[in-house]
């Protein structure tokens, strides 16, 4: 049976392979097999870059962040899935600490992080990774305060009690006895859509992941309940939801449907599956509420036309038409166009109906901005790109698809609502609610890519 | 003195500077004196300096006020303490007073550095912190963790001090990080144990218990909880629905590894289930989530499609409707795209849309990606049968693109192709020769010259591209030789013309005389002699009809192979596509004491799994009669290592002893010679090692899967090299049904021998009562040293003597770890009958090499083993050659000591 084990030891490398940090939780792995990644994996070819490999009777699992590689080692049969979200949680937590991981800050940070390291993870085991729950009693200069102190005060005892209880406790990611003057919840939901549209229009594949972040500043324990618009129906064509949590509201025509739903830890899961209501303690501060992907019925904010056509051996002509999709009540801010052209390109003339256009040499692309884009309204770009002729070119350019970067505030792609949001605290208090949305198109592996290909 | 400037600590490289931090650390400033320790925990720690000499002054740092400074000492003590075990114990004064500091924080700090601390002093002082831990929750969750760590330096005080049944206990506490850490540790406990089930059973109650647990726990302590519930068997049809319905709600979770475990957990309960409406239902609500677990990061987006790639194996209708989301998009890092790849399952609704995105990544930059793709329009023409047409003419636009690896790659795919539906689509054979002259892969032009031999009474001047490629016959791999002797042989056989009568003279003279590969010169002559004996019977042997093949997804025979990577799901296992005997280092204490245990009843759970596993993998490897079981293992159970990519097994680094630092040897494990249903319903496994009388004996296992008693065993080996025989039988021995039995049959060298070429392999024929007089065969592999004689000594001269008169020769070179030296490999061989000679002058210059001799039972009579054993340790090489006398032997001596030192 496998043990639940992520790692036995975690070093933190740079590009060349050397070993900026290490922390050994087991003692089944040496220093040596560090070596043997660097030989082999940093310094090695053809691995396809794979970020789990077994050398031997090693497993190494590791990411890419910055200029730092974070290597894990281990010789069991581990959980890889656990590897590697505690490895997202470490950078995550590290950002957290000192905004950015990288060589650098990580020697500077040197001692912190040997204590990070020795409190969230405990013989292989993930331990404690929450920042906010951290930084309660791991703080970069709180050895410095207490030394003021002079001899550890009974005060700084009490603190110490306090914290343990709560980090080890229920509701682990919210100390007791908050207080706000004024008490705020801030909710955005931010959708990330993805797409793949054929030259002719046909979209390929079409999706929107979205995460709903909220700010809260919150007196005392409260509890917090949020009420979609979604259909949330049980597969298993079980129960009969009251839509809205209890409000008894009828379901209107723009329910939509959600493909899956992830929570944070603080949401009570068992109480979501039998009662469908999102109720849950949330942690003081910014927090990732829950993420939700849709799969059906997306709403593309934008449309693209293009064609290309290549003159001859020297000459390539873009003519790109755009379109937006949403109420003209909405605008796009930022919209920036990447349009990819062969590597020997010379220079590109542009013809444009609004925006700035230039040709990037570094890219070997063609970038186009709109700073703002009206809803209902549509753009053109026609770009002539020459070519520096080469006498040998065999195989034929394959254009690459166009990617499109973009901002919609306001708008989501999903067409997913807040209802409501309530808040519940033992005193009783009001609190001022704001609700925000924001529309962005993928901009990396993670959220997908807004692509247009072009053949 | 901010911490902002600790980077300049990682360069000060000066002479003389360890003097100095001594100075430092004694200095009465306690900033200074932080300092001076930090400078040496980051010289040990990053730049791999040596700083033990300050051992003593460090600990002596370590009794102070301030919780930075001594995290900073502990850490030191954790790096040093192993190397420097009599001066740990200077730190247990302080460990023993901060494990009864009134700061929580502080007493958990002490708990759990010494338990990272193994030096047996330390650990006998852990106990009693390790009782008073229990009042503050955040030691509590340390401690538990402490007890697993307990377990690995000294089982016997974890059991003499009863902390397992404390764990227990802690399953039941108030605080759920406690209750998680309690599982982990309960888990690897049992996990190393001997008999799991005696030291933590896993029964309804305990896990009515982690399901109520699960609700409250931390992220990490949902996946200790999921992992644990995955080996858990339920009981029956209700007890399965139980756990999943309590499971489900996780896949909500925002955390993937929750996720997959939670995945992981349903889909072993549902081998349980027997509604398979219900299964249906179940495995539909697994879908949306397995997909969610694309739109995370990278790394975890190929975990998932790896794991996603065995589930639908299983279930292949899961994803049916979701296939858009394995499209590649234009950004993906490679190692995605090409997993995505492989977990695109093509239906004949959605096929089109399939090979479109197919031709697009064919266009793409990357080469290896862009075979994949080929490779998978091949896949789709292979499984689909309606939409092979289709497939083929998108293979024919890519040939048309002339881009030469597309072209290369689509030539092998049409082969297949050509081979799953004979005699169908030979019309695009034209197009396939123009492209003929590009071709310069290997594989790519056997396959072209497959086709040409295949369909050569369809090809006029078939004759003509043959004797084109005969031209540099002699330069080709032996893999293009081969098939271009052989397509020749059926252009012959086809066309019996002139023509091909030269050709054919031409291709049998340079196969046989002209090269000087055995396996081309003896299918020459094959072809020759048959050729020119009965050019009738040679058609029908050269020309038979060859089975179709079949889509490797489709037919998934391996059933029970694909049950035991389930139940791997999200573990490292799921990623390699390899159940974990073969990438986990088998540990040698373990397996002893395994052997040790007589009797022994049935395993469920846990054990249980891992002897199903060893199973598995020997039903599959069973499959094919390959005469090496090593290259036979990674076939049956690489499911789809070829599919993979990266089939090499990466060289192996050894690694050290857990516990003493020191290079083992590595003996061959238990493995399933005669399966249940090979021998109706009896199973035994085993393995030859040596007994302690220096006779090599049989450690079998019997298990009886029969409805009656089994006994009256009788044991008979067939002639082998080594003239072994069972000593005695074991005919009073009697296994109960349901049960195993595990026995030690003795072996003598009183057999008789086999003819003149020595082989590891030993036939053997088992009879017992229940087979009504039918003899059941097996073939084990007999580890050679475990038959060596004790009187293989040699003088130095001798050697040298007998090493220049040997016949038999091998020589190869492998990569070694440093724990490999010429002391550890004479040490741990000495006992193993192999003995170390060295030469009369034995100069410092020349200690790198080890001369070994051995003597081995036979064949014939005793035989000389001679080895020499070259360590460069530079570079890391090792060069083993080894000689004797017979055939065959040398090689087998070049494979065992390869295993012994290396593991492979």
């Amino acid at each position: 049976m496998p043990v639940p084990v992520c790692l036995s030891a975690l070093y933190f490398m740079n590009l060349r392979g050397e070993i900026i940090m290490e922390r050994q939780y087991r003692d089944d792995v040496t220093r040596t097999m560090a070596k043997a990644f660097q030989t082999e994996i940093i310094n090695g070819k053809d691995r396809g870059n794979v970020p789990v490999v077994n050398l031997g009777a090693c497993s190494f699992l590791y990411r890419r962040e910055n200029n730092v590689y974070l290597v894990a080692v281990t010789r069991q049969n581990v959980n890889a899935m656990l590897c590697f979200t505690f490895l997202n949680e470490v950078v995550a937590l590290f950002k957290s600490y000192f905004n950015k991981v990288s060589e650098k800050s990580l020697k500077n940070n040197f001692v912190v992080i040997y204590e990070l390291l020795d409190e969230i993870c405990d013989h292989g085991y993930p331990q404690i990774t929450s920042a906010e729950v951290l930084k309660s009693y791991i703080t970069q200069k709180s050895v410095r305060s207490k030394e003021k102190d002079g001899d550890a005060s009974y005060a700084a005892m009490e603190k110490a009690k306090a914290v343990s209880m709560q980090v080890t406790g229920a509701v682990q990611w919210r100390a007791e006895g908050l207080k706000y003057k004024k008490n705020e919840v801030y909710l955005d939901v931010v959708e990330n859509v993805s797409m793949t549209m054929s030259h002719t229009g046909t979209v390929l594949r079409a999706s929107a992941t979205g995460v709903i972040q909220m700010k809260c500043f919150l007196t005392g324990m409260p509890e917090l309940k949020i009420g979609l618009n979604d259909k949330l129906e049980d597969v298993g064509g079980g129960q009969e939801r009251t839509a809205g949590g209890g409000h008894g509201r009828a379901r209107s025509k723009k329910d939509i449907e959600l493909a899956d739903l992830q929570f944070h830890q603080c949401v009570n899961l068992s109480k979501f599956t039998s009662e469908k209501t999102i109720s849950f303690t949330p942690p003081d501060g910014e927090f990732e509420l829950m993420k939700y992907r849709v799969t059906e019925g997306v709403s593309l904010p934008f449309k693209v036309m293009p064609a290309v056509k290549e003159l001859g051996r020297t000459r390539v002509e873009y003519d790109v038409k755009i379109r937006s999709c949403f109420a003209e009540s909405q605008q796009a801010t930022v919209l920036r166009m990447r349009i990819p052209t062969p590597k020997h390109t010379a220079k590109a003339t542009f013809k444009l109906s609004g925006g700035k256009a230039k040709y990037v040499a570094k890219n070997n692309e063609l970038v186009w901005k709109l700073k703002k884009f009206q809803g209902r309204s549509e753009y053109t770009l026609h770009a002539e790109v020459e070519l520096v002729s080469t006498l040998n070119e065999k195989k034929a350019w394959v254009q690459p698809p166009i990617t499109l970067d973009f901002s919609v505030p306001m708008f989501t792609a999903s067409g997913l609502r807040i209802r409501f949001l309530k808040v519940w605290e033992r005193m009783g208090y009001q609190s001022t609610k704001w609700v925000r949305y924001l529309c962005n198109s993928g901009r990396d592996t993670k959220n997908g890519s807004y692509e247009i290909r072009c053949q | 003195m901010t911490s902002r400037s600790d980077a300049r600590y990682f360069t000060s490289q000066k002479k003389g500077e360890v003097a100095e931090w001594r100075d430092e650390i004694h200095d009465p400033d306690r900033d200074k004196r932080k300092n001076a320790v930090k400078k040496a925990v980051i010289a040990a720690m990053t730049v791999g300096k040596d700083v033990s000499m300050l051992f003593t002054d460090v600990v002596n740092c370590g009794q102070t006020d301030s919780v930075e400074l001594k995290k900073l000492v502990y850490l030191y003590l954790i790096n040093y303490a192993k190397t420097q075990p009599d001066l740990a114990i200077l730190a247990v004064n302080t460990f023993v007073k901060d494990s009864q500091d009134p700061n929580p924080l502080i007493r958990a700090l002490a708990v759990r550095t010494m338990g990272c601390i193994r030096v047996s002093k330390i650990i006998e002082y852990l106990c009693d912190p390790l009782h008073k831990a229990l009042l503050d929750p955040y030691v509590r969750k340390t401690a538990a963790i402490c007890v697993a760590k307990l377990y690995d330096a000294g089982p016997e005080m974890v059991t003499e001090h009863g902390f397992v049944d404390h764990l227990r206990e802690l399953l039941d506490d108030s605080n759920p990080m406690v209750v998680a850490n309690s599982v982990a540790a309960l888990a690897e406990i049992r996990e190393k144990s001997c008999s799991p089930d005696s030291t933590v059973g896993l029964d309804s109650k305990v896990v009515h218990k982690l399901l109520a647990a699960l609700n409250e726990c931390t992220e990490w302590g949902q996946v200790f909880i999921l992992d644990t519930l995955s080996s858990y068997v339920s009981q029956g049809d209700q007890g399965a629905e139980r756990v999943i319905e309590r499971v489900l709600p996780r896949l909500q979770h925002a955390n993937c590894a929750v996720v997959l475990s939670a995945v992981k957990v349903i889909v072993v309960q549902l081998e349980d289930l027997r509604d398979p409406a219900r299964v249906q239902q179940l495995v539909r609500k697994l879908a949306p989530s397995l997909v969610t677990l694309l739109s995370a990061e990278a790394e975890i987006q190929y975990v998932a499609l790896r794991n996603i790639n065995l589930i639908i194996q299983k279930y292949p209708d899961i994803l049916k409707s979701e296939v858009k989301v394995f499209f590649c998009k234009y950004n993906d890092p490679i190692f995605v795209k090409q997993e995505k790849i492989e977990t695109i399952l093509a239906t004949e609704r959605n096929i089109d849309q399939v090979l479109l995105e197919f031709k697009e990544y064919s266009k793409e930059v990357d080469v290896e990606f862009v075979k994949k793709a080929v490779q998978a329009i091949g896949r789709c023409a292979i499984s689909i049968e309606q939409a092979a047409e289709r497939c083929i003419s998108v293979l024919l636009e890519l040939i048309e693109t002339k881009v030469n690896y597309v072209v290369q790659e689509s030539i092998v795919v049409i082969k297949h192709i050509f081979r799953r539906y004979p005699n169908q689509y030979e019309g695009i054979i034209e197009c396939l020769c123009d492209s003929l002259d590009t071709l310069d892969e290997p594989e790519a032009k056997s396959s072209m010259i497959w086709i040409i031999g295949e369909y050569a009474e369809r090809i006029d001047n078939a004759e003509e591209l043959l004797e084109a490629f005969l031209d540099t016959f002699l330069e080709e791999t032996p893999e293009v030789q081969l098939q271009l002797l052989t397509s020749t042989v059926k252009l012959f056989l086809k066309k019996p013309a002139t023509g091909p009568q030269i050709l054919i003279q031409n291709v049998l003279h340079q196969a046989t005389i002209e090269t000087d590969n055995p396996d081309l010169r003896d299918r020459a002559f094959v072809y020759w002699r048959l050729l020119s004996s009965d050019p009738e019977s040679a058609k029908d042997v050269v020309l038979a009809m060859k089975p179709t093949i079949r889509d490797d997804l489709t037919n998934s025979p391996q059933t029970e192979l694909l049950q035991g990577f389930l139940r791997q799901l999200s573990t490292l296992s799921s990623i390699y596509h390899k159940l974990p005997p073969l990438f986990v280092p088998h540990d040698p204490l373990r397996t002893r004491l395994l052997y040790g245990q007589s009797g022994e009843t049935k395993n469920t759970g846990l054990d249980g799994s891992l002897t199903n596993l060893h199973e598995n993998q020997e039903i599959v490897s069973g499959k094919k009669a390959n005469p090496d079981p090593l290259v036979d293992l990674m076939d049956g159970t690489n499911l789809k290592e070829e599919k993979l990519g990266n089939s090499k097994n990466a060289d192996t680094i050894q690694l050290a002893d857990p516990v003493t630092n020191e290079f083992r040897l590595f003996y061959p494990s238990e493995s399933t010679l005669l399966s249940a249903d090979k021998g109706a319903g009896l199973e035994i496994s085993g393995v030859i090692m040596r007994g302690e009388d220096n006779l090599p004996c049989y450690s079998l296992k019997l298990t009886n899967h029969t409805s009656v008693h089994i006994d009256h065993f009788q044991f008979q080996f067939n002639k082998n090299s080594f003239m072994l025989a069972p000593c005695s039988q074991l005919q009073y021995s009697k296994v109960a049904p349901n049960e195993s039995f595990r026995c030690l049959l003795r072996l003598s060298f009183s057999g008789s021998s086999s003819e003149k070429t020595a082989s590891p392999w030993l036939q053997v024929a088992v009879k017992s009562s229940h087979q009504c007089g039918e003899v059941f065969y097996f073939n084990d592999r007999v580890p050679l040293e475990s038959v060596l004689l004790p009187e293989g000594r040699l003088e130095y001269e001798k050697f040298v003597q007998l090493w220049n008169c040997a016949t038999d020769e091998y020589v190869a070179q492998c990569q070694m770890s440093e724990l490999l030296t010429p002391e550890a490999v004479i040490r741990a061989f000495d006992s193993l009958n192999v003995f170390a000679c060295s030469p009369a002058s034995f100069s410092e210059s020349d200690n790198s090499s080890v001369y070994l001799s051995a003597k081995a039972p036979g064949p014939h009579e005793e035989q000389w083993i001679l080895v020499k054993i070259t360590f460069t340790s530079t570079v890391g090489y090792l060069e083993i050659s080894s000689r004797s006398f017979i055939k065959g032997y040398a090689d087998m001596i070049y494979n065992s000591l390869r295993r012994l030192l290396l593991g492979l």
